[in-house]
């Protein structure tokens, strides 16, 4: 696809490869998670989930002390009434809507955002977002979602989310010019990089999601997009039907990775290799210094992923071919052999890849590998660490901008701190064990 | 349907999950779908555990729906069983499988595994996670506790157990180290803690202690009461939160003991709440909001043993509300029964209080509004589990405390002498407490403090509440002369003088209604 990745026939790194699939306890977080970065995205958006008090709690979890003073994001609780029949469910949920929207004015765009239980009752919320809408047009937008555990997993969430939201994109007309929508949420400072570096080649491009729920991007034949995370299957998908054209690359991780990234939109754009150079080539060699620092903490180093936001695969090609790392286990709830084409080409073949989790099963195994760096969620960072591990949490990857040249070094800090911590604490007891 | 933006307590089966990773060797199978995992990270961020808490998901997703869940069920209590060996087990579902009805309790029976296993029925959509933790407890003391089988030998100390505590639980560990090492004081050996540090063969044999002792009424008391109907064991009904409540604490179980009651515990905190520093500590005004058991002890200690003025006092435990009701009528208040933080947030906005006593959301609450705060009862976050040894309970949680309660405040003398060369360059009003940083910086507490409310309270607070659209307006120099006013006294000098100037109709406040108001209060 890409003429950026030059795939030797006799070198095709894991593109064939059969994972190891898995089905039993999954330790992952449901989609409803996304929204604890959707909801700092589009800033003039409300999450609304219809769900139970374990939704509600999750949500406050995840967020840690992320409780600001008017948070964008909450429960529709449902309780007995709603489920006897006594009180409809609709109802109550125009109730709970007008209620929401009374309170906070500001808001132009409302996600009903489904949760298990809704799933199960079947609640229909497709229904309650097209009313609510005529209700509320023109000042809020009601859109409707599922960010359940069971269609669901973490990520795929604002996969879910920015599906629903393609439709109301505004047509972008098969006679304008070319023009390059990057779609999944990237931390503004990120966006404004890539932004920058895109247009300095004279790329015309446009983020989704946006900032704000008044500002979408258009789409149409002449878009080409770019995916600037791994979990959009269904994100790409519904563009594609708007005409739009996807391009395949390596995800934006590490210098490599960006450069590929980039070098996709620049082939795609015939942008020349003089100004591709020009325009990259001060940043690029910023991230391969930022890399280096953090190399010899890496190096030779091994580490095992367990299953989490589908960012394990291009996580593991930046570690294994720019740090030097070695790859025991790469685990990713799902595998989609399209977008993930460029980076299964780019893992050293005979890598372990598997596919959802059999959480004590995976445990086995990683204990056996007894990997230096472990990635994993948080209900098994200290359980690791207790029993000698070094860990990363796996949840820092997805809230940290970690996406282009310039955070290249903070990426892979993310990486060598445990390593260094431990290093320092075991040099500090050595020293009291002698003094 | 209730919109809800943030909840003091989570659902049943987290209570559940409270109980069984206290407990040590009985693992919990909860029937629930993928996502439902991220209970497991309260138990390993929150608490630092270094163990995954014992409990089995089945994670079911869409595509097992069409197909048969009951036997995912099955297998993941056989393989669970095989894997972890435990001495009972528990089995349930959360709220998304409660929907599908699969009957763990009853896929669970046939299966015919070789230890107890119980059942656990937690209506999701109706109750929460403290009603949850004890039903559990209840149900497991149901299935395994046995009769009382040996005569206890002569000459014996007496026994009692220490029912309450779980995994998460706020200071449980140091209430049990503290509670323990004071019965032993008293000459009572403690028989059985549980859930917390429980096997299940402790459970079985809680009847061979003489009596209980109930920690936690929120987990421990449907238990309690159980063991006293059918197995005859009286337990104790107060809970040692306080000076005054822990000497309370020790008549009673030594009568429960037949022993006699010795002099009263020493603690530090008496002597250091009547050295001359805490005279300014007289009178401050007090919120506090938390579960029933904490939130009742804080009102006491506040009020007897801080010489606080306790202006509001409320839970979230709904099933104990009669309790804190009883508890602030005593206190000439009335109680403020709510789970919804809004409500909360409202009355303190109301109320002005001069310190906070609450759970991890009024310590937000009161960081927004720049007031000092405390933490005294769940839900609390990761700096709520120190390092260190700082129970709750007994005379050393009364040193805690005094501490804890003291430490977000000014410190006396310091007052003073802002009282004493008040618009100083040095001793004004806007300086921080000096032991807590911001030297000589503006903070912003004092404009937050003098905020006023401009919003309508979320629900009706409890005490009616001056409407600020109603208020006579202050005149500039009134409003300058408030302003050199100490920050910690202004709020309430504001609150006052409005409340003078309203009953008196007074058009304007001008520098003569401040002191005429401050006058008419003094006492």
């Amino acid at each position: 696809m890409s003429p950026v990745i030059p795939i030797r026939p006799e070198a095709t790194g894991c593109s064939d490869v059969r994972p190891l699939v898995e089905r039993g306890q999954r330790e992952v977080f449901c989609g409803l998670t996304g929204i604890m970065w959707l909801h700092r995205k589009i800033q003039d958006a409300f999450f609304l989930v219809v769900g139970s008090r374990t939704c509600a709690h999750l949500l406050q979890s995840a967020a840690g002390v992320m409780i600001f003073a008017e948070p964008r994001f909450g429960t529709a609780i449902i309780d007995e009434r709603d489920l006897a029949g006594i009180a409809d469910a609709q109802d109550e949920l125009d109730r709970v809507v007008d209620e929401l929207l009374a309170k906070r004015p500001g808001i132009r765009m409302l996600f009903l955002v489904g949760s298990c239980p809704s799933e199960v009752i079947k609640l229909d919320l497709s229904r309650a977002a097209q009313r609510l809408q005529q209700r509320h047009a023109p000042q809020v937008r009601v859109l409707n979602y599922s960010g359940s555990g069971i269609e669901t997993t973490f990520t795929q969430g604002e996969d879910a989310c920015l599906a629903a939201l393609v439709p109301e994109l505004p047509a972008h007309s098969a006679t304008q010019a070319p023009s390059l929508l990057v779609a999944g949420s990237l931390a503004d400072v990120v966006e404004d990089q890539l932004g920058a570096l895109l247009q300095a080649m004279g790329i015309d491009v446009a983020f989704f999601p946006p900032r704000r729920s008044t500002a979408l991007p258009a789409v149409g034949p002449n878009t080409r997009i770019l995916l600037a995370q791994p979990y959009l299957a269904d994100t790409a998908r519904a563009l594609e039907r708007r005409g739009a054209q996807l391009l395949t690359a390596p995800f934006p991780l590490g210098v490599e990775g960006t450069t590929a990234w980039l070098q996709a939109a620049a082939t795609a754009f015939g942008v020349d290799a003089a100004l591709f150079e020009q325009v990259t080539r001060a940043p690029r060699e910023r991230g391969t210094r930022a890399l280096a620092a953090h190399r010899p903490w890496l190096e030779g180093r091994s580490v095992f992923f367990f299953p989490d936001s589908q960012l394990e695969l291009p996580l593991a090609r930046c570690l294994q071919r720019e740090l030097g790392m070695r790859l025991t286990e790469v685990g990713t709830p799902y595998l989609h052999r399209q977008h993930m084409a460029a980076e299964l080409a780019l893992l050293p073949a005979g890598t372990r890849l598997s596919e959802g989790q059999d959480v004590d099963r995976q445990l086995e195994r990683c204990l056996q590998d007894a990997p230096d760096l472990t990635v994993c969620g948080l209900g098994l960072a200290n359980p690791l660490e207790a029993q000698g591990l070094s860990t990363k949490w796996a949840i820092e990857l997805v809230f940290t901008p970690i996406q282009g040249y310039e955070q290249a070094g903070d990426l892979a800090g993310l990486f060598s701190r445990p390593l260094r911590r431990r290093e320092l604490l075991t040099a500090g007891q050595a020293v009291q064990r002698a003094a | 349907m209730q919109l809800t933006l943030w909840t003091y307590e989570g659902p049943p089966h987290v209570g559940a999950m409270r109980v069984a990773t206290g407990l040590r060797d009985v693992h919990y199978v909860l029937h629930a779908p993928q996502g439902d995992t991220y209970a497991d990270l309260l138990f390993t961020m929150i608490e630092r555990r270094g163990q995954r808490p014992p409990v089995t998901y089945t994670t079911f997703q869409a595509r097992d729906l069409g197909g048969d869940t009951a036997e995912m069920f099955k297998t993941a209590v056989r393989e669970a069983h095989a894997r972890f060996q435990p001495g009972a087990m528990l089995v349930g579902a959360s709220c998304t499988a409660e929907l599908i009805q699969d009957d763990p309790g009853g896929l669970a029976a046939a299966l015919n595994l070789p230890i107890p296993v119980v059942p656990l029925e937690l209506p999701s959509y109706q109750r929460k996670e403290n009603w949850g933790a004890s039903e559990t407890f209840y149900q497991l003391a149901r299935h395994l506790v046995q009769p009382r089988s040996t005569e206890k030998p002569v000459g014996a100390r007496p026994r009692c157990n220490l029912l309450g505590p779980t995994a998460l639980g706020f200071r449980h560990r140091d209430d049990i180290t503290e509670i323990t090492r004071l019965l032993d004081s008293l000459g009572i050996d403690v028989a059985v803690t549980a859930p917390m540090g429980a096997s299940a063969a402790d459970i079985a044999r809680l009847t061979e202690a003489d009596f209980n002792v109930v920690l936690y009424p929120e987990t421990a008391l449907a238990t309690a009461q159980w063991l006293e109907r059918a197995h005859g064991m009286p337990y104790t009904r107060t809970v040692p939160i306080g000076l005054g409540a822990t000497r309370d604490f020790v008549a009673e179980v030594c009568g429960l003991a037949g022993l006699p009651v010795p002099p009263t515990p020493d603690a530090r905190a008496q002597w250091y709440s009547r050295s001359v520093d805490s005279t300014y500590l007289t009178g401050k005004r007090v919120f506090i909001f938390g579960d029933a058991t904490h939130a009742v002890a804080a009102a006491r200690i506040a009020h007897e043993e801080m010489g606080f003025e306790v202006v509001g006092l409320g839970t979230y435990s709904r099933e104990f509300a009669r309790e804190v009701r009883e508890a602030a009528t005593r206190l000439g208040l009335t109680a403020l029964i709510t789970d919804d933080y809004l409500a909360v947030q409202a009355q303190i906005e109301a109320l002005q209080p001069e310190l906070i006593l609450g759970t991890q959301m009024e310590r937000h609450i009161a960081k927004r509004l720049g007031l000092p705060c405390a933490v005294i009862s769940s839900p609390v976050h990761v700096q709520d589990f120190p390092a260190r040894y700082a129970p709750q309970m007994g005379p050393e949680g009364a040193n805690v405390m005094f501490d804890t309660w003291v430490h977000p405040l000014m410190m006396g003398l310091e007052e003073h002498l802002i009282g004493m060369f008040r618009e100083d360059f040095e001793f004004h009003a806007g300086a921080a407490p000096s032991h807590l940083g911001g030297h000589g910086a503006v903070r912003s507490a004092p404009e937050a403090n003098e905020t006023r409310v401009e919003t309508a309270p979320v629900a009706a607070p409890a005490k009616p509440i001056l409407n600020p659209g109603q208020l006579p307006p202050w005149s500039a120099d009134a409003e300058r002369e408030l302003g050199k006013i100490p920050f910690f006294v202004r709020g309430k000098a504001r609150r006052n003088t409005e409340r003078f100037a309203c009953e008196r109709g007074v058009a304007t406040i001008t520098i003569e209604t401040l002191y005429d108001a401050k006058a008419h209060f003094s006492r």
